[in-house]
């Protein structure tokens, strides 16, 4: 069982490289799509052997709304505004991916050094969630394009989504709520907002949105 | 103690009420204007109580903010300050109902009336609050409510620059305040005012410092002279009735705070008076000198405001050197004469405001120069005008001389007295001083804007104000008189309050209020002798006029052919003597076209009074800082993600200092 919980991190930290080492939208659409399945399923696997109502109630929530909705709103967003690809990021691509092995290093040792209160069943999950977050907050930082920093926006919500599964597994639910309803707001707020920037100025780069200020 | 927690509820609720039909004017306005008077009704009944019978009240609940707890308590002090805002607060918005509805077209009346209750409720709040964190928060809501309230017409430059100083002001004295609270508090175990008192700075070296950063927190709030600049420019901003209130009560906030300070602090060190002397010295002389130059009837008020803030500040150090040097009748005096002061100055610039308020509802104009003659038109704005006029300057039988008279007396006890008599003789001649000045300021006042002929035609069209703003005013007017008639009631009123401030007993301060007590019975006795001639004159005048026409001609123009309006006596030609005896604190600036020739065709002349404070301390001040911090530009680059940069970069560079 360990096993399968640290492939699965594993493959979700490839997931973030992918992420952050790739140009094309959809492709990263794409890729997010796939992290929250692979999310889904972690909870099935953490949750302590036996199969519970709640963990699958919990997984299959995750799945249609991580996997499949928000995936499924951000491609359609994607058309309307006809961009394909992120052209010319603050930092480059190569650089990008660079940085977060870097931060991957740096999250590892955080994760040794950061005192939990319980055990946990793989050492890997808070590096993960730590990783993710901060492979979110970069695409943020580095990307023009209003689309990529809801997808950092949704992988940043992805770790806190997973630290929070590694700490309150005695409550997830509450804290699975609490991401979901957070994530909702950022689709639906950046959704809007993707729509009326392209609706306006006929791109969604953020960057341009600095000329407005005084 | 639940009254006061149900008035601020009221207070927050219509003003919610208020702000969400701004839609629909009228109902707005009475929501926001009722609320207010229901508020400060329902808050007047604990105030009462606390006064009426010394006794305190409090609640004490914990809450989740860090060192803050929901502490309340309403001594004596709180009790004094409490019934001046509600009272002047309920007036106002009665005022406000009439004076904001010519807006009703142009602006929300909701959002205004959202900010002014919120100003009441925070103000509420701020004085009877028991804790460093909860005082603060109310006191924070307070300024950026009256922040908004100021810049009600923001589509004017001059309006968004007041509310721009202001908010600078503010934060920088707020500033020092969370210095001061955090000095007070860094021994004890909590920011509840029990603990300033019981783990305090008593009698350390540190109380002498926490004493200056209050002068200086709360005396940019109360506007002490060098903080004072950002009075003259809100004041006018903002609407006639927030100016009343923000002059009348709100800058009193500063002196309840100083106060509070100072029964944190023990027993007080003599420069602590000899420092607040000469703070109201300069602040009333200059205060008043500028008042005199100045030609906006709003700035002229808030520069008066500056002036009472000094006289208040005189009797504050009065008792606090009686204290300091263990002499209770100074101290009973002093602070005596200084709270009473406060309630007066919010009782009669507050009506000064309103009237101020009504004269520009009337002609639309604030520049004395332009008006002339309005007590044809506005006969009792101007009556009501004029007895605010006499209050303010300290003329008996009004409420502005019981509290001067009370400083007086005790600058006089202090004469005799080692290490007091300096002081004391400056407090005299500075206040005869200020006195002097403040009657030539409002004969100024109110000789250009009500009596003469009319300078210009704005003045022409001037009518009578409604009701809705007459009767505010005319309460306002009542409050003066009947302070001044019934002084020594309301000053053994005042005695808890003055217990509460000195820490003596009841009996003790009876005996030394007696000094007092005995001349100003005298007072109103002859005062009411004075009315009644006064009125028989009246009555004789009317009697002989009766059966006669009274005819009009005019006054002797040393033959001149055609007299016109433009020859009286203007503002600045009446206060000239004044600023060019006083030109050089003044800094007057003139632009003359003299007459020339046998012919002269063209001549004019223009003065502007500058605040010297703010041109030559804060401008070059704020200018260096701008040019130091100007290399740091560079970090403001406008755009989200650097700024999500730079928040991740120092929560990470948090993170890994934690772990490591």
């Amino acid at each position: 069982m360990e096993l399968w919980i640290d492939a699965l991190i594993v493959l979700l930290i490839l997931t973030n490289l992918k992420l952050i080492g790739s140009s094309r939208l959809s492709a990263c659409i794409r890729i997010v799509a796939l992290q929250g399945i692979l999310l889904g399923i972690l909870p099935g696997l953490v949750g302590a052997g036996q199969l519970t109502i709640r963990a699958i109630l919990l997984s299959a929530i995750t799945i249609v709304f991580k996997g499949i909705v928000f995936p499924w709103l951000l491609l359609r967003s994607m058309r309307s505004s006809s961009v394909r690809r992120e052209m010319e990021p603050f930092i480059g691509y190569s650089t990008s991916m660079l940085v977060s092995v870097g931060l991957l290093a740096l999250a590892m040792w955080m994760g040794s050094q950061l005192p939990l209160p319980i055990p946990l069943k793989s050492q890997l999950v808070v590096p993960l969630s730590l990783f993710t977050i901060m492979v979110g907050l970069l695409a943020i930082v580095s990307r023009r394009k209003a689309l990529s920093q809801v997808l950092g926006y949704l992988v940043m919500e992805n770790g806190i989504y997973a630290f929070g599964l590694a700490l309150a597994l005695k409550e997830p639910l509450l804290v699975e709520l609490g991401t979901l309803l957070d994530v909702f707001m950022a689709v639906f707020v950046m959704g809007i907002a993707i729509f009326h920037i392209n609706r306006e100025f006929d791109h969604i780069d953020t960057d341009l949105l600095s000329t407005l200020k005084g | 103690m639940r009254l006061i927690l149900i008035s601020m509820m009221i207070l927050c609720f219509s003003g919610l009420c208020s702000f969400f039909t701004g839609r629909n004017p009228r109902f707005a306005n009475i929501m926001g204007a009722g609320g207010t008077v229901l508020g400060c009704l329902v808050g007047l009944v604990p105030a009462t109580i606390v006064l009426w019978t010394g006794q305190t009240m409090s609640i004490h609940r914990p809450w989740q903010v860090p060192f803050g707890s929901f502490s309340l308590q309403i001594d004596a002090l709180s009790a004094f300050f409490l019934f001046t805002i509600l009272i002047l607060s309920a007036v106002a918005a009665i005022y406000g109902n009439t004076y904001l509805w010519e807006y009703r077209k142009r602006k929300n009346l909701g959002t205004s009336w959202l900010f002014f209750n919120i100003l009441v409720a925070s103000m509420i709040l701020v004085v009877i609050s028991h804790n460093g964190m909860l005082f603060l928060m109310a006191w924070e809501i307070m300024s950026l409510a009256s922040f908004f309230l100021v810049t009600f017409e923001d589509e004017k430059e001059n309006v968004r620059r007041a509310g721009w100083i202001y908010l600078v002001a503010t934060h920088i004295g707020t500033a020092f305040l969370f210095v001061l609270f955090i000095l007070l508090a860094h021994k004890g175990p909590s920011l509840d005012f029990d603990h300033f008192i019981s783990f305090g700075l008593n009698g350390t070296s540190m109380a002498g410092l926490a004493f200056l950063l209050s002068v200086i927190g709360f005396g940019t709030k109360a506007g002490f002279m060098p903080f004072h600049v950002w009075l003259p420019e809100a004041h006018p901003a903002a609407p006639s009735h927030v100016s009343a209130v923000m002059s009348g009560v709100m800058i009193k906030t500063g002196i309840y705070g100083l106060l509070r300070t100072l029964t944190f602090l023990g027993q007080p060190e003599p420069w602590w008076g000899w420092l607040l002397i000469a703070i109201g010295l300069g602040s009333g002389i200059l205060g008043v000198l500028f008042a005199l130059a100045q030609h906006d009837l709003k700035r002229l008020l808030a520069y008066s405001s500056v002036e009472n803030i000094g006289i208040i500040t005189l009797g504050l150090g009065l008792g606090v050197l009686g204290l300091s040097l263990n002499q209770p009748v100074l101290a009973v005096l002093g602070f005596g004469g200084g709270l009473l002061h406060v309630l007066n100055h919010a009782l009669f610039k507050g009506l000064l405001f309103l009237g101020a308020g009504a004269v520009l509802h009337a002609t639309g104009v604030r520049n004395m120069e332009q008006l002339g003659g309005l007590m044809r038109q506005m006969p009792w704005t101007g009556a009501i005008f004029l007895i605010g006029s006499f209050a303010i300057c300290g003329l008996p039988p009004l409420n502005g001389f019981v509290s001067e008279f009370l400083i007086y007396v005790g600058a006089f006890m202090g004469t005799g007295l080692s290490g007091v008599s300096l002081s004391s003789i400056g407090v005299i001649t500075g206040l005869a001083a200020i006195g002097g000045l403040a009657a030539a300021c409002f004969t100024k006042a109110f000789g250009i804007v009500f009596l003469g002929e009319p300078r210009h035609t704005p003045a022409l069209l001037g009518h009578e104000i409604g009701w809705g703003m007459r009767i505010p005013m005319m309460l306002l007017a009542f409050g003066c008189l009947a302070i001044g008639f019934f002084a020594p009631t309301v000053i053994s009123a005042m005695v808890p309050v003055i217990g509460n401030v000195t820490g003596l007993l009841k009996i003790d301060i009876d005996t030394h209020l007696a000094v007092v007590t005995v001349p100003l019975q005298r007072v109103t006795a002859l005062s009411c002798i004075f009315i009644l001639i006064l009125g028989f004159l009246i009555y004789l005048r009317r009697h002989l006029l009766s059966d006669r026409t009274p005819a009009q001609c005019n006054t002797w123009d040393c033959g001149f052919v055609r007299p016109t309006a433009s020859m009286q006596y203007t503002a600045s030609s009446y206060a000239q003597p004044i600023t060019s005896m006083f030109g050089f604190f003044l800094q007057t600036h003139r632009k003359i076209h003299a007459p020339r020739g046998l012919f002269p065709a063209k001549a004019s002349l223009h003065t502007h009074t500058d605040d010297v404070f703010f041109q030559g301390l804060f401008l070059p001040l704020f200018r260096g800082i701008e040019r130091i911090l100007l290399p740091l530009h560079w970090l403001q680059q406008g755009r989200v993600q650097i700024y999500i940069l730079y928040v991740a970069v120092t929560i990470l560079a948090l993170l890994i200092w934690n772990l490591r």
